[in-house]
Order: structure tokens, then C-alpha cells, then sequence
């Protein structure tokens, strides 16, 4: 008998999947208050579980080249610039001067000179003009300039300013809809209640792909199967900690039982909020949400959409007995017509 | 705020997003879908059709009937496969059986469907055959072979024809989730309006009667239930505006025609073979409006952030009362 909350609600996944006595159910809580965005995470990811290179691209996207998960990125550190100050601290560089850093006479006479470095042609004398130009301040590049805001465009110009950070990675929802559409049983629930792909069944119809409500999964182009994070399967099993969070240098990303890391985050918020930050909030952490509450739960200081999340996912198979009931209604409503039509005149 | 079904408020123009980027991964399914939807729909009115011209004595059109249902589901098993990432594994759909996935349901229709299609189609061959000897013996019993055989198909057939609209509901698509009341009926209609289009084409005159009743119902069913797939909100906007509101309008409109010139050709068996082309080009226009607006709506992050963000702040100013 499927439980009443099988497919929406507050639910443990892994007894639900026919586990008994299974061990608690482990997850991330990803902390981005935290984040760097040294991307160790991605590149331990990678290295352990032997995820192909996702190319070498400038995406002008601040410091993040990578862009989504994708199928050869099972994590992704996102990388918001903001002209907004971090919580109710003063305004940053509010005594900073605002003038040029360099006068532009200083600048042209810079640019005559030169130093032998050995070499040939070593380093050729600069343009005078163009150097006085560039005194002025950097031109906006569509990337951080190397000096602080408002130097050289004037105090008024001047912007906080405030970078955001996120180790982004699958959810593994409690109603994960990647694994209820599945057609092949490649994906499934593992005893720790995350969702794995089972890369010897798959045979990439692409569904999962389609059904993720947060664009997650993702189909390897050269190999045609779905792929995406198994929060390291393989080092769950033996009692290792996943790669991510053991690279992680400011525990950023923190791995364990869920029930002990969805109590270490409403801490961690409170103590935020108590230090001046009322923007901090968590994401996925909510058994009552639309997806049963996230295996994989952060804490954020912006709105989820911000980082690339979805504000309020819902699972879609929530709706699917609704669905075939319409289904139903229509295939009967089919077969009256063809009945009708064919009992009618001869001519 | 809503006035006769029409969504009066103006959704917010602006949203937070991350570089523009969708939040989303656009469908995988590459057009092979689209076509599945309309040869997997096709197979299925045409079985119903064979079956109800088998029933009221109508050899001509029960042969038609059958042979298509034979042909759209062989294209359709073809265009299956060929769109499957690892083709060469189509058969691990058969390992499991789950109702949770209407890609499962939907294979296990097929695998029923199709055998029993085959049969039918199959059968009909049998005057060819010499009248004595042992395939004497099959020329009589291929008839009545073939008569189970398509009546169990047309059973099968409506579930083929409407679990396809699940199929697509049953994703995070904005647009085909959204519209998961009305896709069963638009492709129930679809499905009824190819079959007869093909029958009107190729049936002999004489028995193309109840064709022309089934076109008309396959108008109503399409029109009546499917009205709201274009008046659903925000996400319906794909199904409005661009190249996949072309072609979902371009479907409604030849299904009007093809409808209205199927009624007047009752006497003139070119007017019932162009009518017939504009049911079964409706069909097509309208799976691939479909098809095409649910990519439209993943690759655009307002289609996901929007309702959401929406939903999300009235449950805030809820809790907050």
C-alpha cells in the first residue's frame, strides 16, 4: 500500500522505496554566506568521480565560466556582483578618496619609460596619450575593475557593492520527479535517500531531463545518457565524506545526516540575522515545501531566483492523478464519438 | 482576477534571474516527438475507425483503417527509438512497469497496441491467398484472426491516443505542465481528426459517412476541450504568441476548414480528399505547436520564475494576514 504523502508531502524517502531499517538520510546543507568560490568543489567533484572537461569558456559571467550543471558539472559555483551592501553594516569605502589613483601628467610621463629586461623587445615604451586617458579611472569591462568603486568616477558614483557565492548541486528532492518518470528504473533511491543514475540502464529517453523542476539532469551529448550528482554513491557507502564537501575549505558545503544539518542551518540563519544580516534564508530545507523538502539545502542571502533557483518548485507528479484522470475522460469521450459517429445515417 | 477565463492582470514585467539564463533544461526530445505524437495519434483513430467500419460492415474503410494504424504505429516505434539517446537499449523501457511515469504506461500501450494493429493489418491480406492447401486453411481463419485482433486494438486505441498529453504534462515544462486539463482532449481531437483526414482520403466514397460525423467530433473535442490551453495565464503565452502560436492557430484554423469541407463533400470525392489533407495538416500544425511552445516556455526564465515568484509572494501575504 503506497503511502498517503507517496507522491507529495512530508515523507522519508528511503523507507518509502522499500528499504528496511535503512540508515538516516543524508544530504548537503551548502552554507553560501560562507563560499569563496574557489571552486574546489567542482574541480573534487571531477577529479573522484571521472566527470569529463566541460570545455574552456569565458562565459562573462563574473568568475563563473562553468554556467549550469550540466551533465559534465555536478557542481556549480554561481557568482552574482550585487550593488548592494552586505546586511545593515556602513557603507563599504566610505572614506576612501575618490579621486584619480594617478594624476594624468604622472601617467603620460610613466608611459616614456622603460626597463631593460633581458629581453627583446623586452618592454617598449607606452603612448603618453593613452595613458593620460586611462588615468581617469577603468573603463567598465563588464567585469571588476581593479580598483575600488568610485575611484576616479567620484564619491556620488560610487556603489556598495556585494558578491554572491553558491556551490550549486541536485536537490536530491524527497519527491524527486527525475526518478518517478523514469521508464527504465535507472534511476533510483539509494538506502541514504539521494537519487542516483544507474549508467548501465539508462538508455536516455531524456525524460528526467525534462521533469527536474530545477534543471538539474542533463544528458551527455557523445554518450546520450543522463547524467548528474550521486552524492558520491560510491564514498557514502564506505563512510567517506563526498568529495565536494571534503575539498571544501571554509565548510561552505556540509555533509551529514539531514535531520542534524537542517538543525545546524536554522542556527546558523539565527546567529546571521542576530550579526546584522536579515537576508539570510534557507532554501529546501522545508519538508512542506513543493517537493517534500530537499536532500541538498542552502542558505541564501538573495531570492533563489537570483542564484538561478527556482522560487517555489513544485513536483510534477503532485499533479499526475489529476492528469490521468483527465486522460481518462478523454480517451472515454474518444471512443463515444467514434461509437456516435459510426451508429449514425449510412450516407 | 479573471473575467470569462481571460487572465486580466498583467504579470510583472520584471523578474531576478541568473545572467537570463533559464532555470530550466529545455526539453532533450528532439522533433522525432513531435512526430511520434502525431503518427502514435493517427494509429489510434485509425484503429478506431477500422474497428467501427469492421462493426458496421464497411470492408473498404475497415481496410484503410487498419493499414494506417499499422503504419502510424510502426513510424511511431521507429521515432521512438531513433530519438532515444542510447537506441540500441529501447528495450530497457520493458524491464520495469510504473504508473508513476507515462513513459512506462505509454511503452506497455505500444507493446499492447502494436502486435494487435499488426494482426489486424495483416489480415486483410488474406484474399491474396490460394483458396486450398494449408494457406488455404489461413485465408479462413486470418478474417475472424483479424477481427478480434482490431477490436482489442481500438480498445487500446484511446489510451494511446490521450496518454501522450500526460506525457508531456508530467514534466516542469511550464507550458505542458500547465496545461495538463486540456492536452488529453486537444490530442484525443487531434488524433480523431488525422485518422479521418486519411479516411476521407482514401476510403472509398461510399463509406465515408460516419468520417465526416467523426470530424466534427473531433472538432468539438479539440475546440471544446482544449479552449483553455491558449487562456491558462502566462504560460499559456507560448501557445499564442511566435512560431509555436502560429502553428497551434494554423492547426485550429485547418481543423475548421478541413471540418466544414469534409460536411460539404459529400458528393464530390476531391473536395472530400482536400478536406482530408487539411485534417491531417491540422494535426501535424497543432503537435508541433504543442511540442514547440513547451520548449519555448523551459528555455525562458519568466515562464518559470514569474508563476512561481507569484505564487510564492500570495502565500507570504497569506500567512502574514
Amino acid at each position: 500500500m503506497p503511502h498517503t504523502n507517496a507522491l507529495y508531502g512530508p515523507l522519508d524517502p528511503a523507507p518509502d522505496a522499500g528499504y528496511e531499517n535503512p540508515p538516516p538520510r543524508m544530504g548537503f546543507f551548502t552554507d553560501t554566506s560562507v563560499c569563496i568560490g574557489c571552486k574546489a568543489c567542482e574541480v573534487a567533484c571531477k577529479e573522484w568521480n571521472g566527470v569529463p572537461e566541460s570545455g574552456l569558456d569565458l562565459l562573462g559571467m563574473s568568475y563563473d565560466n562553468t554556467g549550469a550543471l550540466t551533465a559534465n558539472s555536478w557542481r556549480h559555483v554561481a557568482f552574482v556582483e550585487q550593488p548592494r551592501s552586505a546586511g545593515w553594516a556602513t557603507p563599504a569605502f566610505a572614506g576612501d578618496p575618490d579621486g584619480p589613483a594617478i594624476s594624468p601628467v604622472t601617467a603620460a610621463a610613466g608611459a616614456r619609460t622603460s626597463t631593460d629586461t633581458g629581453t627583446d623587445p623586452g618592454l617598449p615604451t607606452g603612448s603618453p596619450a593613452a595613458a593620460a586617458r586611462m588615468s581617469g579611472g577603468p573603463e567598465f569591462l563588464g567585469m571588476p575593475g581593479a580598483q575600488p568603486p568610485g575611484r576616479g568616477s567620484g564619491a556620488e558614483g560610487r556603489t556598495d557593492f556585494r558578491w554572491l557565492m553558491m556551490s550549486d548541486v541536485c536537490k536530491h528532492c524527497t519527491h524527486a520527479a527525475c526518478l518517478d518518470v523514469c521508464p527504465t528504473g535507472s534511476l533510483f533511491r539509494t538506502e541514504f535517500g539521494t537519487v542516483v543514475v544507474q549508467e548501465d540502464i539508462c538508455n536516455g529517453c531524456g525524460y528526467c531531463i525534462s521533469a527536474c523542476p530545477y534543471g538539474v539532469i542533463d544528458q551527455r551529448k557523445d554518450d546520450g545518457r543522463a547524467w548528474k550528482c550521486t552524492l558520491c554513491y560510491d564514498r557514502l557507502g564506505a563512510g567517506m565524506t563526498p568529495a565536494c564537501a571534503q575539498a571544501c575549505p571554509t565548510e561552505s558545503i556540509q555533509y551529514g545526516e539531514l535531520d542534524e544539518l537542517r538543525e545546524r542551518a536554522a542556527a546558523r540563519v539565527a546567529k546571521l540575522h542576530e550579526r546584522g544580516m536579515p537576508e539570510a534564508r534557507l532554501y529546501g530545507h522545508d519538508p512542506n515545501d513543493g517537493v517534500g523538502g530537499d536532500g541538498a539545502f542552502f542558505l541564501l542571502l538573495d531570492e533563489p531566483e537570483v542564484y538561478g533557483l527556482p522560487p517555489d518548485p513544485i513536483v510534477t507528479t503532485r499533479d499526475l492523478p489529476a492528469m490521468w484522470k483527465r486522460a481518462g475522460l478523454a480517451a472515454m469521450t474518444m471512443a463515444a464519438a467514434t461509437a456516435v459517429a459510426f451508429l449514425g445515417r449510412r450516407q | 482576477m479573471t473575467r470569462g477565463g481571460e487572465q486580466l492582470t498583467v504579470p510583472p514585467a520584471d523578474f531576478a534571474s541568473y545572467y537570463g539564463r533559464p532555470v530550466l533544461k529545455p526539453p532533450v526530445w528532439k522533433y522525432d516527438i513531435a512526430g511520434y505524437l502525431f503518427t502514435g495519434g493517427l494509429a489510434a483513430g485509425s484503429a478506431l475507425i477500422g474497428a467501427g467500419a469492421q462493426l458496421t460492415g464497411r470492408p473498404g474503410l475497415r481496410t484503410v483503417g487498419r493499414w494506417t494504424a499499422l503504419g502510424g504505429v510502426a513510424a511511431s516505434t521507429y521515432l521512438l527509438v531513433h530519438d532515444l539517446g542510447r537506441p540500441a537499449r529501447f528495450h530497457h523501457m520493458l524491464r520495469v512497469a510504473k504508473v508513476t511515469s507515462p513513459m512506462s504506461v505509454g511503452t506497455w500501450i505500444l507493446a499492447a497496441f502494436g502486435p494487435l494493429a499488426g494482426v489486424a493489418a495483416v489480415a486483410e491480406l488474406a484474399p491474396l491467398l490460394p483458396q486450398h492447401g494449408v494457406l488455404g486453411l489461413a485465408r479462413r481463419i486470418a478474417p475472424p484472426v483479424g477481427n478480434v485482433a482490431g477490436l482489442a486494438a481500438a480498445a487500446s486505441a484511446p489510451a494511446l491516443a490521450t496518454y501522450t498529453g500526460v506525457l508531456l504534462a508530467d514534466t516542469a515544462v511550464p507550458s505542458w505542465h500547465d496545461a495538463y486539463p486540456s492536452l488529453p482532449f486537444v490530442f484525443a481531437g487531434s488524433a480523431l481528426a488525422a485518422a479521418s483526414g486519411v479516411g476521407l482520403i482514401a476510403a472509398p466514397a461510399a463509406e465515408t459517412a460516419p468520417l465526416r460525423r467523426l470530424a466534427l467530433a473531433a472538432a468539438a473535442i479539440e475546440f471544446g476541450g482544449g479552449h483553455q490551453l491558449e487562456r491558462q495565464g502566462l504560460t499559456s503565452e507560448p501557445y499564442r504568441h511566435g512560431r509555436s502560436g502560429r502553428l497551434v492557430k494554423a492547426g485550429r484554423v485547418l481543423l475548421a476548414v478541413g471540418t466544414a469541407t469534409a460536411l460539404l463533400s459529400r458528393r464530390s470525392r476531391v473536395l472530400a480528399a482536400i478536406s482530408g489533407a487539411a485534417l491531417v495538416a491540422s494535426s501535424v500544425a497543432t503537435r508541433f505547436g504543442v511540442f514547440e511552445a513547451g520548449r519555448v516556455s523551459a528555455r525562458d526564465p519568466k515562464y518559470t520564475v514569474v508563476p512561481q515568484r507569484g505564487r510564492l509572494d500570495e502565500k507570504r501575504s497569506a500567512t502574514q494576514l
